[in-house]
């Protein structure tokens, strides 16, 4: 029932790759050549929070405990999300290649797949690619021969919550509870699963790996910007021809973006899925990069006949009901800013009121416990800056008709 | 106390501490940071909230409790880290690296300010009406940030039903703030297991197994969330008016009993420091609010000793020298309801360990409607008999079916020290002003050994100095320096110690006719155990399960509360572990100041023996009245 | 329940232990097991699990009560999960809600009498590409139109 036969193309991910050849190039490198490597990519988390994956690697090789775990966050549940979906359907053996490049680099005995519930019809695929690797001695004890270098992957899965994609909120999951955000410090290269270092990485940044490692950091680096190095993924949906998962570089113009997807009457692009920020036309010139919209990969398109409130009607709902309820600033703070949308909506607010939602907004990106609600005030407080005319005047144009 | 992070936490709160070296003064072993400007140098793993703590810094907080692992969820005590981002939480931040702090910022104040009144916004409940006013710790921040108006709104309609269903307890989820403190005692402090965060977002609230009342669920009544909640959202069920309304009711009788603990800690409820013993200024008030008569629960704990005690040394005879493998050992103290509800509940097949003998307070009830109205010439039906515990579950227990051996129920009323202090209050009493009086006849004064069944250890101390001097013949105090049963004391979870018995002297006469010789203990070395709330109560259990030392043991001393009673779930909020050795020292000193210290000298317990039971401890009238059995619940519910 | 009924649910939760073990780190596929098959987790089993885990029933409920694909309650043989979130809201959710509900008979939070459908919604599934998207059971459907779900649906047994 699905399509995702797309042509594609893009300078690594889409490039092609053999299966296994990553794998059998790296055990030939020390860790620490493969951590060099890794640190000349500049590679960043393709998770969304961007962090240098060549910090969070040392960081858990460095530690001394023996157990430690590699877990691959397969959680995409930021809505305007699919390309994890894309990668693991299409390309799976990019992504399980870097787990294994991974694992022999940080010394991780263990490697989780944590597969959202809604990807739960990938799993035999998945497991008989897992079941392949294993005959080909990918995984299993002594891989291709090394000595010590043990390490086999389970994939275990979600249930339906946005939140378990937070990676503490993922660990808790694992470990069988609630998905409630872990207090931090410790984090998890220190204290992870079970109280062992752990490593989480993002689909995408996995399958990053093999390239790094069969092409050289400095090949990756010259792609893209100075601080956003290669290439990205981006889920490309909303009001356009061609949605789709598009390979491009970092680096990439808004504007040059509608273009290849054929986005007409473009009004507003909504970057990072519901937790990032809305665009208006007058910054379709901004580029997608760390520096500047950073995104973990949703490109969502709204077009002139769209309603922004209502759009952030939708997102709101969305936080409302996936905040996993434990602080007060997201649990509550949430429910403030849908009351706000709504009066807006309604045309039945003040402003002195709304302002006090906007501080609200920036006290919850700063105390909330985890990210969630430290970027859920994202969409309420870009939509009412770069959409004031529409926003504000909408209510009684609504009560007017 | 145990390291309050070690237990079995509710596995989502987690505390992910980062270990304390044991040695702060080794290489690597401190830290230096900067609070607001200020060096200070702290063990690696302090917390900014216990590193400002220390320095006289005040940071506000809400989840964060003492007694308790952390969790970081209000989110009110943030502070600024410099270089971070976001604010850090400061009861769950460990510093690990020189960091430098500010506490009091304009970010800081703002997110602060905007908790409360976000907590506020779905706050509904008026503080007028309110039974924690004045001792709510949200309330107390909404004056401290100065909140004069509802910044976001006011809910305007209840969104959950008020739970009354238990004897004890009742839960008003509008006031709850959702702190989880309840749930960290039930599950890691108590090992009860009855309350979770349930739902997810903004639906999340704190339910029990299917959301089911309180009553239907294995509670097991210790109001120990009740003491550690910081709203009105969990208190106990207030039976004040029903008492005032007896007291106006010219033709009923009134009296009350009152427990060892209460007398230790109400002073705070009238401002004042804890450990200050209240007990005879406690008397005049109970008269003065128009008590008929005021006894005191010691006398019937001095009871409980000589029927407990027997009961003992029946077993240990009956097993030891008639070889009777029926006989169940090791007997459990019973006077703690929460604990028996625990073992009922978690443990039924060791219900038979239990000591049949009464709580004090039951074995009091039983006696009032009999004895002491005979001895008045009262019409029992007349008596309304009140007892003040440091207990929520001694609600549960005198409304238990089988606590009417006198043909009513036996204790009508069992209220609280927080109940009793509203009570005085509003009788226009300010407590530490009232003279001393003393406890009323037919019953008296009773030992320093029924005072000590206050604090954890004691029913245990109390045993000892009678079981030893019955057996050898020796003096107590003799046997231990000052009377003082050391091995016993103090606020270990666990405790365990043996007592040899190397001879046999005369045994006095009131139980000298049980068996028909007591050389048998000659040799025999006494095991005991003393334990002190039902986290630890289940590792004991676990381990007499398994064949451990403690199946050795003969009698063990449980309390469902952390301290004991004096901890108990009725007592005066806030509490921990300071506040509770506070209490346990005043009782201590009380009794080190008796000349009465033993239980089987209580001039009123031989006239008892005399004049009413006089087949004996466990015989046939005490069987009757003073001793009790107990229903195997089990775990399952549904 | 009869005891019998209540013997083969044990039995059933035992094997279960044994096949994801009894640490806590089993608690979620188990109940991901047991709902699979059955649906929903009841009182009963959830007591089982927790006796097993040598964890408090309390707590079973609380995580089933946190994930929205774990059930307590019964559920009908077939799940169906419409996405709620932006792209399928803005491409027609609505009217595909509709048309499912007035076929069905039943609004959406509801399970036909014949406890053959339930209708639930649910936030992105990662279909957004291809909006609006529904999971029946495990199955995604996607770029669904009214007549095309109601089709979905008459097609499941
Ligand atoms: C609410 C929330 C949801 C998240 N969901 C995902 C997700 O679905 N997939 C993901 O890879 N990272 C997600 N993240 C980011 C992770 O916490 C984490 O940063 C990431 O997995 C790290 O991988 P990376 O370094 O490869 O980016 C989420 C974060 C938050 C706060
Ligand atoms: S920010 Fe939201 S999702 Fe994160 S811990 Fe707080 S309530 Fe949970
Ligand atoms: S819980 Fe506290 S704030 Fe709420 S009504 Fe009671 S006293 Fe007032
Ligand atoms: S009274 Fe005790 S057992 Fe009951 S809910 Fe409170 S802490 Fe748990
Ligand atoms: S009931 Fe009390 S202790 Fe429990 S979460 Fe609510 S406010 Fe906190
Ligand atoms: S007291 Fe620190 S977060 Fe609640
Ligand atoms: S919004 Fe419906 S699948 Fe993403």
């Amino acid at each position: 029932m699905m399509e995702n036969k797309i042509e594609r193309k893009g300078q690594v991910l889409f490039s092609g790759y053999k299966y296994g050849e990553g794998i059998k190039k790296a055990l030939k490198l020390s860790r620490e050549d493969i951590l060099f490597e890794l640190k000349e990519s500049k590679l960043r988390g393709r998770g969304g929070a961007g962090f240098p994956t060549s910090t969070k690697w040392m960081l858990t090789a460095a530690t001394i405990d023996p157990d430690k775990y590699l877990i691959c966050n397969a959680d995409e549940g930021e809505p305007g999300t699919f390309k994890d979906r894309v990668l693991l359907l299409e390309y799976p053996a990019m992504v399980f290649d870097g787990m294994v490049i991974g694992a022999y680099t940080i010394g991780a005995k263990f490697g989780i797949v944590y597969l959202r519930g809604e990807y739960k019809y990938m799993l035999p695929d998945l497991e008989a690619h897992l079941e392949k690797m294993r005959k080909d001695n990918y995984l299993g004890e002594k891989i291709l021969g090394k000595d010590g270098f043990d390490f086999d992957i389970e994939i275990r899965l979600g249930s339906g919550a946005y939140v378990c994609g937070e990676e503490t909120a993922l660990i808790e999951s694992l470990e069988g509870s609630r998905g409630e955000a872990r207090n931090r410090p410790p984090f998890p290269v220190n204290r992870g699963y079970m109280g062992k270092p752990s490593s989480v990485n993002n689909v995408e940044t996995f399958a990053n790996i093999p390239f790094i490692v069969l092409k050289g950091g400095k090949w990756y680096n010259k792609l893209g910007t100075e601080k956003s190095t290669g290439t990205k993924l981006f889920s490309v949906s909303g009001d356009c021809e061609k949605p789709g998962v598009y390979e491009l570089p970092w680096g990439t113009k808004v504007s040059e973006l509608l273009e290849i997807v054929g986005a007409k009457n473009t009004k507003a692009v909504q970057v990072g899925g519901a937790s990032g920020i809305c665009i208006p036309k007058s910054q379709f010139d901004r580029m997608l990069a760390y520096e500047d919209l950073a995104t973990g990969g949703s490109v969502k398109i709204f077009n002139e006949n769209r309603n922004m409130l209502e759009v952030l009607k939708n997102f709101m709902e969305f936080f409302v009901e996936e905040s996993c309820g434990q602080c007060v600033p997201c649990r509550i703070g949430n429910v403030k800013l849908l009351e706000g949308t709504k009066m807006l909506l309604k045309g039945e607010f003040t402003f002195e009121y709304i302002n006090k939602l906007k501080e609200l907004g920036r006290t919850m990106k700063i105390a909330s416990k985890c990210g969630l609600g430290q970027s859920s005030p994202n969409p309420f407080l870009s939509i009412l800056e770069n959409f004031k005319d529409e926003v504000f005047n909408q209510g009684w144009r609504n009560n007017g008709r | 106390m145990e390291d309050k992070n070690k237990n079995r936490v509710p596995l989502g709160q987690k505390p992910h501490i980062v270990e304390k070296p044991k040695d702060p003064s080794a290489i690597g072993g401190s830290i230096t940071v900067e609070i607001n400007e200020k060096k200070v140098t702290v063990p690696m793993g302090t917390t900014i909230l216990e590193a400002c703590r220390e320095n006289q810094i005040h940071i506000p907080t809400l989840c964060y409790h003492d007694d308790l692992c952390f969790a970081g969820v209000c989110r009110l005590c943030v502070v600024e880290v410099e270089g971070m981002p976001t604010l850090a939480a400061s009861c769950s931040y460990p510093i690990t690296a020189p960091i430098k702090i500010k506490t009091s910022t304009p970010k800081v104040r703002r997110a602060r300010k905007h908790v409360i009144d976000l907590m506020l916004s779905e706050h509904y409940g008026e503080c007028y009406s309110c039974i924690r006013n004045n001792n709510c710790e949200l309330q107390a921040l909404a004056k401290e940030y100065g909140v004069t108006d509802y910044t976001f709104g006011h809910i305007e309609k209840k969104r959950y039903e008020i739970d009354d269903s238990s004897f004890s307890i009742i839960r008003d989820l509008d006031k709850c703030v959702l702190c989880k403190r309840c749930v960290r005692t039930c599950i890691d402090l108590q090992e009860v297991g009855v309350l979770e965060a349930i739902g997810r977002g903004h639906e999340t609230h704190i339910g029990t197994f299917l959301d089911k009342q309180l009553a239907d669920v294995i509670c097991i009544n210790c109001g120990q969330c009740i003491n550690r909640c910081p709203t009105g959202a969990l208190h106990e069920k207030e039976i004040t008016q029903d008492i005032w309304s007896a007291i106006d009711d010219p033709t009923k009788h009134v009296v009350i009993q009152t427990a060892p603990s209460p007398r230790a800690a109400i002073g705070e409820e009238f401002g004042l420091e804890p450990g200050h013993s209240m007990t005879f200024k406690m008397n005049t008030a109970l008269k003065r609010i128009g008590f008929d008569a005021v006894f005191d629960t010691n006398f019937t704990a001095d009871l409980t000793i000589i029927e407990e005690g027997t009961e003992l040394l029946l077993r240990l005879y009956k097993a030891l020298v008639n070889k009777d493998e029926s006989v169940k050992l090791p007997q459990f103290t019973s006077c703690s309801p929460g604990w028996v509800k625990y073992l009922e509940h978690f443990y039924p097949e060791y219900v038979g360990h239990l000591s049949s003998a009464k709580s004090p307070q039951q074995m009091f009830g039983a006696l009032l409607k009999t004895y002491y109205a005979k001895k008045l010439k009262l019409d029992p039906s007349k008596i309304v008999s009140c007892a003040v515990m440091p207990c929520s579950a001694k609600k549960f227990e005198c409304n238990r079916p089988e606590m009417n051996d006198s043909g009513y129920q036996d204790v009508d009323y069992g209220l609280t020290t927080r109940e009793l202090a509203k009570m005085i209050k509003e009788a226009g009493i300010h407590l530490p002003e009232m003279p001393d009086s003393h406890f009323d006849n037919p019953f008296g004064d009773a030992s320093g050994a029924g005072l000590i069944f206050g604090v954890t250890g004691g029913v245990m101390e109390a045993a000892i100095r009678s079981v030893i001097e019955f057996i050898t013949g020796d003096k107590a105090e003799e046997v231990f320096d000052g009377m003082n049963v050391m091995p016993v004391r103090g606020f270990e979870g666990i405790k365990y110690a043996e007592i040899k018995i190397d001879h046999v002297g005369p045994v006095p006469d009131l139980i000298k006719h049980l068996v028909p010789n007591w050389d048998w203990v000659k040799g025999a070395t006494l095991k005991v155990a003393v334990v002190h709330g039902t986290a630890n109560a289940k590792k004991v259990m676990d381990d007499i399960k398994a064949g451990g030392k403690f199946s050795q043991c003969h009698f063990i001393e449980f309390m469902a509360c952390p301290g004991g009673c004096l901890g108990g779930g009725g007592q005066p909020i806030p509490t921990n572990e300071e506040i509770r050795k506070k209490r346990a020292e005043a009782i201590y000193a009380e009794d080190a100041g008796l000349e009465l210290r033993k239980s089987h000298e209580n001039p009123h317990i031989i006239q008892t023996y005399k004049e009413f039971l006089t087949d004996g401890p466990c015989g046939h009238t005490a069987h009757k009245l003073l001793h009790t059995h107990y229903t195997v619940r089990g775990k399952y519910i549904a | 329940m009869l005891i019998s009924e209540k013997q083969a649910l044990t039995e059933r939760v035992g094997m279960l232990v044994q096949k994801y073990g009894n640490s806590r780190s089993a608690l979620i596929p188990i109940l991901q097991d047991i709902q699979h098959n059955f649906k929903y987790i009841t009182d009963f089993e959830q007591q089982e699990v927790a006796r097993l885990l040598d964890i408090h029933p309390v707590e079973v409920y609380s995580v089933i009560s946190f994930y929205s694909f774990l059930s307590s309650k019964q559920r009908g043989k077939n799940i169906v999960r419409l996405c709620q979130s932006i792209s399928c809201e803005l491409e027609g959710k609505e009217k595909v809600a509709k048309a499912i509900e007035r076929e069905l008979g039943i609004k959406f939070g509801e399970t036909t009498k014949d406890k053959k459908f339930t209708l639930e919604y649910t936030n992105c599934m990662g279909m957004c590409d291809q909006s609006p998207a529904m999971m029946v059971n495990e199955k995604v459907y996607s770029k669904l139109t009214p007549e095309k779900a109601v089709q979905i649906l008459k097609e499941v047994k």
